[in-house]
């Protein structure tokens, strides 16, 4: 493996090279940090180690008499509450300044979910764009498989739709989640906010690079918390309006009617797709599930004459299974139900339409 | 800090007792029974009853041991000593435990419910009104409209009539107190008995007033951010009640038996401690929660 | 023979009314000597480190080389969970309380602990405790997955095995309360005539402070998890959003526990640490006054810095500023520590026996962990390193490399006057070379992949991460074995009683340097009944002048 720009490095020792100016602030008090520590170390080291050498028995050293001094010990007492104030001084600039989310250019929601993320572009320049963010599925399962033979430089870190920025604008995200605590954070821009469910956060970042920029879910969220990695691509100004343009585009073709009356084989491949992005991280491939994880082949549920029991459980979750309401349409629920039913050895010929989702949704 | 061991020479240690791990060995049931209930396991409910019989059994054997130990005249100063710190420290114990719980009645009323409702999260829940009590007109219950409409309770008139039960109670322990200092054993246990009934109608009182608040005011332990805070600090305060009110029962029954003197009777002012303790979380209770 | 195996050996004298102490299985399970249940506490907690530890070997052997080889993601959460609640609970906390039930008593001259039975019911709370957590790996859907933190709202996704763990909790917590009102009652009321609190050895101390920060905050979270119990099982909503609740509470509940409690698994730390080194450095502990007071506010610090956990929830700045000054200023005291220990090392008459060498390794790594400690204090840089790795070398440098090595401090410095046998000294020393260098090279490549980003709590981590993951496994192996050696080739031997007889005065020089306090004034090992009348005591309260 290489240096993957942008995320970690082969053995790397320090923090990440810093895209931004705040990154750029802590980078530097942690430098400072590290070196004052470090001299403070040595010093008192020094000391208890020449005493250590020096004032050992079988060198014939004779037990001194003394147990107190209070002028030393007001002084030993001042002096590191004096470094502490040193230190702190600097910090607090720093903070106060990675503290201001005001004046941002472009103001982007970013929603955790079990074990994705959601963007959404909810003012500046993309308004309106919105999309889900996944690990790369081959990746999740290389894993699966132990990481076997070659691995890529970018392994746990790709995804498919990266979060697309300018590069010098001041980028607000706001954090939240859907189910639990998530947290959002990217190394070389200095930021991590957790996202809460039910309570918006924010932070910012004002990227001066352009490029690939890496970072990771950094709270525990459950089972697949390795696996909800974050990706920022930091594009020049023009390269960004030319993909906000073209996701727009992108996006109106993609937005489904629900009241399209599907086919079968159109909706099982749709289907298919769904299933590979989303369920089969639990459900696995094979349908089977694992652990605590029910199977869907061969399921009462799933085989139910009844469509609208299944559908209720895709939309409201049940137990460790989620709720998928917001994170699909009713187009993707209705085919990925579709292609559970009539997929391994599940043959109920059932065709769901997204219309028999919407008529369920909010009941 | 002196308090010098001249006085009595010897510490009484106890024997070696099995009552320590047989009592684990019940509380082990009980709190394995307990998590397999709440989970759905109906069998377990015999295990809990099962710990708990065994729990209680223990402790009567063990509590006959300690009072045969004391009245037999084997606790010197210096034990009665050790019980005032054990007592006081147990109480402080409580406090910090029910510090909790009035932390999330002060967190949830002044930080989070106004939050949600706040300018922030209207992104997130456009219809709340972040007020307390969370239902108010115009407002949904919960953000996410996830409650069923409730009434809150008011102070007037069960919660007075109960603090004016709890403070007269109070009293009347004191008369008690006086009363066994002075050696009037026969006043001592009419104003225990009276005592003890004072709390036991706290308890019924309690009791009614849940009935009420349930089949009347809709308002239940899953009411939201007001049911969760009234129905668990009520709740915890009504349990101590209840505990703090057996404790003088029992220790009126001991009365009643002749145990205790006007100069040594550590039992009978523990409890009495304690029940000044819930007495006071009490007022906080009817301040804080019914009042405000 | 000794103390821990058997104590029919001791001199008869004035305890005929214990004549019929129980034998065999009663005399531990019965027992009402806080020597007995010393030593249960120790084996306990003993036992608990070998489950955590292998807990812990599991996420190493997972985390060798980047891909899951031997555990799913959801076991190894469950791994780190159960590593971190075993370890913090089950091993470092009882351990401490065995050094209490056996030391205190005797170094200030009391009979036994104030309440005996509830001492031995506070030990055997701890069992069915232990059982129940160990026993979730067995329940459906397995152990508690959501971290030793138990934050909500995972812990409202989580099985069965979640309540078996808050239930374990609250019987923990109630353990702890017992005993630390034990503790203090013991230390309050039943020093001998002249012991006053002002001339008690540090140890006694520190565990007095302890104990007090104990009854503050177990209730405390006892509260959080009983709260999460009501909100997974009986429909209220304190952490639930969308009901009017908040997740974050739980976080200001749970850490206003759960940073005292880690000083609560430092200070009696301290507290031995200063015992062992005034003994082998032949000279009074320097500052004692300071001691004292610097442990004190070291306690009374630790309630106003919870929130250093908290600086990614999102807090005002306000807040952020309020919560890293106060935690830097914990350095402070702590400092005071240092150079106290420093002092007393200076112009002293040293010389290096295993309690020595932990007691100095102790003060030597734990002082790296504080550092670290305070860089993660400033909230800017935490910013980048927190749930990261980073943290994680963090709190091994001070649990492990602090706690744990002044228990093995601790351990050989008593074990003559608990067993009457002198542990072998060479292998102590290499008990102690082996754990230091396995230990460094275990955790200190950890700062690295913290620096570099990678988080906690990963099942599997990108390639770049490898060759320190590596290390780091290798390197657990090797310690983890060491302290197996550490049982079998030290611990054993002395419990069995085979070794060297051990003086009464281990630690001193024929002139009578070395070790101070009453608990080098009965034999070794310890009679089985000590100070049943309270002996009398020279002016510095360190000697017995006259006995019955
Ligand atoms: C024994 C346990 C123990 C001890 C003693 C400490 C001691 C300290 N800890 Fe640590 N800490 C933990 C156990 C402990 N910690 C654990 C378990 C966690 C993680 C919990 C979890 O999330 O799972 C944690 C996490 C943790 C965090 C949160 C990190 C994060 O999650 O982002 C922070 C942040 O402020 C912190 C700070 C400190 C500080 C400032 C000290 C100070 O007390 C250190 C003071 C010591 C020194 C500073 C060194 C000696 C001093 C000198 C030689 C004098 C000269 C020095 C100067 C003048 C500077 N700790
Ligand atoms: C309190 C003390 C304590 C101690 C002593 C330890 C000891 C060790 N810990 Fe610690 N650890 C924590 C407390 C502690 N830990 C906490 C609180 C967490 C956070 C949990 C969380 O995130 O929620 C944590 C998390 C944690 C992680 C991070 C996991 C993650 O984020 O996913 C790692 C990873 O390397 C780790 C490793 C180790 C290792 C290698 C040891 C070694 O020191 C262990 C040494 C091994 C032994 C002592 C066992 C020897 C036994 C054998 C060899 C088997 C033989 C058996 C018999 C003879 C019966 N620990
Ligand atoms: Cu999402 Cu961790
Ligand atoms: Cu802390």
């Amino acid at each position: 493996v290489n240096d993957l720009p942008g995320g970690p490095g082969v053995r790397q020792l320090n923090l990440h090279t810093a895209a931004t100016r705040i990154a750029v602030e802590q980078s530097w008090l942690h430098w400072f940090m590290l070196i004052t520590c470090v001299v403070i170390f040595i010093v008192v080291f020094a000391v208890m180690f020449y005493s250590v050498w020096k004032h050992r028995k079988s060198r014939g050293a004779v037990p001194a008499t003394f147990s107190e001094s209070v002028t030393v010990e007001i002084v030993w007492t001042i002096i590191p509450f004096l470094i502490v104030i040193g230190m702190a001084l600097p910090a607090t600039k720093v903070l106060v300044a990675s503290k201001d989310t005001s004046n941002a250019d472009l103001t982007i929601k970013a929603t955790g979910y079990q074990w994705k993320w959601g963007y959404d572009y909810l003012k500046g320049e993309g308004e309106g764009v919105s999309f889900l963010s996944t690990l790369l599925p081959s990746l999740r399962e290389m894993s699966n498989n132990g990481a076997k033979g070659d691995i890529p430089d970018n392994y746990l870190l790709e995804v498919d739709n990266p979060l697309v920025v300018p590069v010098n604008k001041k980028i607000r995200i706001i954090t939240t989640a859907d189910d639990v605590i998530h947290s959002w954070g990217v190394p070389s821009f200095g930021v991590k906010q957790d996202a809460i469910p039910g309570f918006v956060r924010d932070t910012w970042f004002r990227s001066e690079k352009v490029g690939d920029f890496y970072g990771d879910c950094y709270e525990l969220c459950g089972k697949e918390h390795a696996y909800m990695p974050i990706h920022v691509k930091v594009l020049a100004q023009q390269d960004y309006t030319a993909w906000v343009e073209g996701q727009k585009k992108a996006m109106a073709a993609k937005a489904d009617d629900p009241s399209k009356v599907w086919t079968m084989d159109d909706i099982m491949a749709r289907g298919e797709k769904v299933y590979a992005s989303n369920c089969a991280a639990c459900h696995q491939a094979n349908g089977k599930g694992a652990g605590p994880i029910l199977p869907l082949d061969g399921s009462a549920i799933v085989n139910d004459a009844d469509k609208t029991k299944q559908i209720a459980v895709v939309l409201n979750g049940r137990n460790a299974m989620p709720s998928w309401k917001s994170q699909l349409s009713d187009t993707e629920i209705a085919a990925v139900i579709t292609y559970t039913k009539n997929h391994w050895s599940n043959k109920t010929g059932q065709l769901v339409q997204p219309a028999d989702v919407v008529a369920q949704r909010g009941k | 800090m002196s308090t010098s061991a001249t006085a009595t020479p010897n510490y009484y240690v106890p024997q070696p007792s099995r009552h320590p791990a047989f009592m684990a060995v019940g509380l082990l049931l009980v709190i394995f029974g307990a998590s397999q209930w709440i989970n759905g396991a109906d069998w377990a409910k015999w295990v809990v009853a099962a710990g708990f019989l065994w729990v209680f059994t223990v402790m009567f054997q063990w509590f006959r041991d300690s009072i045969g130990e004391s009245e037999s005249g084997q606790y010197g100063h210096r034990i009665d000593i050790s019980y005032r710190w054990a007592m006081s420290w147990f109480i402080f114990s409580e406090v910090m435990f029910f510090g909790a719980f009035f932390t999330a009645l002060w967190w949830m009323r002044s930080h989070s419910v106004p939050a949600l409702g706040g300018v922030d999260n209207a992104l997130l829940w456009p219809d709340f009104k972040g007020v307390w009590p969370t239902m108010a007109p115009g407002s949904t219950a919960s953000p996410a409209n996830i409650i069923e409409p409730f009434q809150t309770m008011t102070p007037f008139w069960l919660p007075t009539i109960n603090t004016a039960l709890l403070l007269s109670s109070g009293v009347t322990l004191t008369v008690a107190h006086h009363a066994l200092r002075e050696n009037h054993r026969g006043r001592t246990i009419a104003f225990m008995w009276m005592t003890v009934l004072l709390g036991a109608t706290f308890v019924c009182v309690q009791g009614y007033e849940y009935f009420h608040a349930y089949h009347e005011l809709n308002l239940k332990l899953s009411s939201g951010a007001y049911g969760s805070t009234f129905f668990m600090l009520t709740g915890f305060h009504g349990f101590h009640v209840l505990v703090g009110m057996l404790m003088l029962l029992f220790i009126t029954i001991r009365l009643m038996k002749g145990h205790f003197t006007a100069d040594r009777h550590f039992g009978f002012e523990g409890a009495a401690w304690y029940w000044h303790f819930v007495d006071v979380v009490w007022l906080g209770l009817y301040t804080l929660v019914y009042w405000l | 023979m000794s103390a821990v195996l058997d104590h029919h050996d001791h001199a008869h004298g004035h305890d005929d009314h214990h004549e019929h102490a129980p034998t065999g299985w009663r005399r531990w399970v019965y027992a009402t000597n806080h020597k007995d249940i010393g030593t249960l506490y120790l084996l306990f907690s003993f036992t608990m480190l070998m489950v955590g530890g292998t807990l812990a070997l599991l996420i190493r052997a997972e985390l060798f080389q980047p891909g899951l080889q031997l555990v799913n993601p959801e076991l190894f959460n469950q791994l780190t969970t159960m590593h971190g609640l075993i370890m913090v609970f089950g091993a470092i906390m009882p351990a401490f309380v065995g050094f209490a039930n056996w030391m205190i008593p005797l170094q200030i001259g009391a009979p036994d602990m104030a309440f005996a039975r509830m001492n031995n019911f506070s030990f055997w709370l701890m069992v069915p405790a232990g059982m129940m957590l160990v026993g979730s790996f067995f329940m459906p859907g397995g152990a508690p997955a959501s971290g030793w933190t138990m934050y909500a709202p995972l812990t409202l996704q989580m099985g069965p095995s979640m309540d078996a763990a808050i239930f374990a909790m609250h019987v923990l917590g109630a353990s702890s309360i017992m005993g630390s009102i034990n503790i203090i009652v013991t230390i309050l009321n039943m020093r001998a005539p002249g012991m006053t609190l002002m001339k008690m050895p540090m140890f006694c101390w520190t565990w007095l402070i302890t104990a007090y920060l104990l009854i503050a905050v177990m209730p405390v979270l006892a509260g959080a998890i009983t709260m999460t119990l009501t909100d997974r099982h009986f429909g209220t909503t304190f952490f639930n959003p969308a009901g009017g609740g908040d997740p974050v509470m739980f976080q200001h509940i749970f850490w206003f526990f759960g940073h005292p409690e880690v000083y609560i698994m430092i200070l009696p730390a301290f507290g031995i640490i200063s015992q062992v080194v005034p003994a082998f450095a032949r000279k009074k502990l320097f500052g004692y006054a300071s001691m004292v007071y610097a442990t004190s506010s070291i306690a009374i610090l630790s309630f106003i810095v919870w929130a250093h956990h908290m600086f990614t929830t999102g807090m005002p700045v306000t807040g952020q500023l309020f919560f890293m000054y106060a935690t830097m200023l914990i350095a402070v005291p702590t400092a005071v520590k240092i150079f106290n220990w420093i002092a007393t090392m200076w112009q002293g008459s040293m010389t290096f026996e295993t309690p020595m060498l932990f007691a100095v390794g102790f003060i030597f790594v734990f002082t790296m962990g504080g550092f670290t400690g305070l860089i993660l204090a400033m909230a800017p840089i935490d910013l980048l390193l927190q749930d990261t790795y980073y943290v994680v070398a963090h709190f091994h440098y001070v649990l492990v490399a602090g706690s744990l090595y002044a228990m093995f401090a601790g351990f050989y410095y008593w074990s003559p006057k608990w067993t009457g046998v002198m542990y072998n000294e060479t292998r102590g020393k290499i008990h102690f070379w082996w754990s230091l260098i396995s230990f460094n090279v275990t955790f200190f490549p950890m700062h690295f992949l913290g620096l570099a980003g990678m988080p906690r709590r990963y099942a599997d981590y990108p390639a770049q991460f490898a060759d320190f993951n590596a290390v780091a496994s290798v390197g657990a192996f090797f310690f983890g074995f060491a302290q197996v050696y550490f049982f079998f080739f030290v611990v054993l031997p002395v419990m069995m009683g085979k070794g060297e007889k051990a003086p009464q005065r281990p630690w001193n020089d024929p002139d009578g340097k070395g070790a101070e306090g009453l608990e080098w004034e009965v034999a070794s090992p310890a009679p089985f009944h000590t100070f049943e009348v309270p002996p009398k005591l020279n002016a510095a309260a360190n000697r017995i002048v006259e006995s019955h």
